[in-house]
């Protein structure tokens, strides 16, 4: 039986992780090679790197992270924001990532995920989702409204539309990112995320929202996520990885306890 | 040295790092000498059966593998290395290298569980294994390991002897497969933390002989 992944996600911009962590300790890190040995370490399932360097000629910089990052852990981790071309996708993965996500660019050129997906197989490449709940109409008939830049550009495209399309093209695994749930703590999506995991075949990692152990725990079951992306919640220092699994597993959701 | 079979199938870099960190000198190669010449090999890949075996033709490298079970080198196969020493892949019927008799399968589709219901295909994530019986590769690694999976098809090989190990996914598939000097994972131990990590550092100091 598969276990439910727990998934810390590190945004970096010039090569130093935005946000930092807070251990118990109360150290602040900024070394996303350091974050993710400490998180490999810590008992995470995968980790999500999320480039927000603004200009592209510093993408080199992310790159060397990349591969610091494959020498140090040895559990599938990926690296998305930017990621426009084939080319951009071969480096990443030559660098030593697992996956590659793609989110606007897809968006703007959905072929991008089939040459992706032909290039280096399906299950490297992710397909990131922001989506935002708009009400359901014609043309958005699940309610959830595919967004870019961050939610201020609506595409006028259905979240499940997508999703399908997207597999059909042969994403390997979505990652479905709330913009109304991101940063509020108030728990994931849990609406869209448990349509689209039941419609397609492939794996949806839930993103955005977590502030307790209760919504983790509530996505991976009536939420039907394979995986749960964290952020501020162990970042923080609110809860570790070990404590996160330690309640899921006293609730009965399988996860991986030995690391 | 250890040979790691480049046949120009995915991420051959990653089972490269992961020995360099358990400290054994290791090469990514096809040069048909250094794979000769060398003590150990590691035969990983990702993608499709197909092109693989037509990948090694084109190289010249579908025999090194029956040569290096012969010379009684120890072989490790990985995913889709594991799946290909195999007699045949039902991936567009595709017929493979044959140093293991058995075939490989599509998980049948929908895959459904009692316990779980209706299962993804592909198989991907951490799931476990259950031991069928003791092998050196994989002394150390105990109940509630547990390893990454990516695959969709799966193996099945003709004799109950030659599964070491068992994976739960709907059904029960072969996730570790051992014959003679040959052992072979469906999940990726370079990818699996440190149960992953020992499978390799046992691999790496393995004498080629099976217990039984």
């Amino acid at each position: 039986m598969l276990s439910k992944r727990i998934i810390p996600c590190l945004d970096v911009k010039d090569g130093k992780t935005t946000k930092g962590i807070k251990f118990k300790e109360n150290v602040d890190i900024g070394d996303p090679v350091e974050m993710a040995r400490l998180y490999y370490e810590a008992g995470a399932d995968e980790i999500v790197f999320y480039d927000i360097t603004a200009s592209s000629d510093r993408r080199d910089i992310m790159i060397d992270v990349v591969r610091r990052v494959a020498e140090e852990i040895f559990i599938p981790f990926s690296v998305g924001g930017g990621i426009r071309t084939i080319g951009d996708m071969r480096q990443v993965l030559l660098a030593g990532a697992e996956k590659v996500s793609v989110n606007s660019a897809a968006v703007r050129n959905p072929e991008i995920i089939a040459q992706g997906a032909k290039a280096f197989g399906s299950q490297c490449i992710v397909l990131g989702m922001d989506v935002k709940k708009v009400g359901a109409s014609s043309k958005i008939p699940s309610g959830y409204e595919i967004v870019i830049n961050g939610g201020r550009t609506h595409m006028g495209m259905d979240a499940l539309a997508w999703a399908r399309e997207a597999e059909n093209l042969g994403a390997g695994e979505i990652c479905l990112n709330s913009i109304d749930a991101d940063g509020t703590q108030k728990g994931y999506e849990m609406v869209l995320t448990p349509l689209i995991s039941e419609q397609v075949n492939i794996p949806v990692i839930a993103s955005g929202g977590a502030g307790n152990i209760d919504h983790i725990h509530d996505v991976l079951t009536d939420g039907k996520a394979d995986a749960a992306l964290v952020a501020s919640i162990v970042h923080y220092g609110t809860y570790t990885i070990r404590e996160i699994k330690d309640a899921l597993q006293r609730r009965g959701v399988k996860v991986r306890m030995r690391w | 040295m250890i040979a790691i079979i480049d046949y120009e199938a995915g991420n051959l870099k990653s089972v490269e790092r992961a020995v360099n960190k358990l400290g054994f000198p290791c090469r990514v190669t096809q040069n048909l000498d250094e794979i000769a010449a060398s003590e150990r090999i590691i035969f990983p890949g990702v993608g499709a059966a197909g092109k693989a075996m037509a990948d090694l033709s084109r190289l010249g490298l579908d025999q090194v593998m029956g040569d290096a079970l012969r010379a009684r080198k120890p072989i490790l196969g990985i995913c889709l290395g594991t799946q290909i020493i195999l007699e045949e892949s039902e991936e567009n019927g595709t017929r493979c290298l044959g140093l293991v008799r058995g075939r490989v399968r599509l998980f049948p589709q929908p895959l459904i569980s009692e316990k779980e219901g209706r299962l993804k295909v592909p198989h991907m994530g951490w799931n476990g294994i259950r031991l069928r019986r003791k092998h050196p590769v994989l002394d150390g690694i105990v109940p509630g390991d547990e390893f990454y999976f990516v695959h969709a098809y799966y193996p099945v090989p003709e004799s109950e002897d030659l599964v070491v190990a068992g994976t739960d996914y709907g059904i029960e598939f072969a996730s570790v497969i051992g014959h003679e000097n040959l052992i072979a994972t469906q999940f990726h131990p370079e990818k699996s933390g440190r149960a992953g990590l020992r499978i390799l550092e046992n691999f790496c100091t393995w004498d080629g002989r099976d217990v039984e």
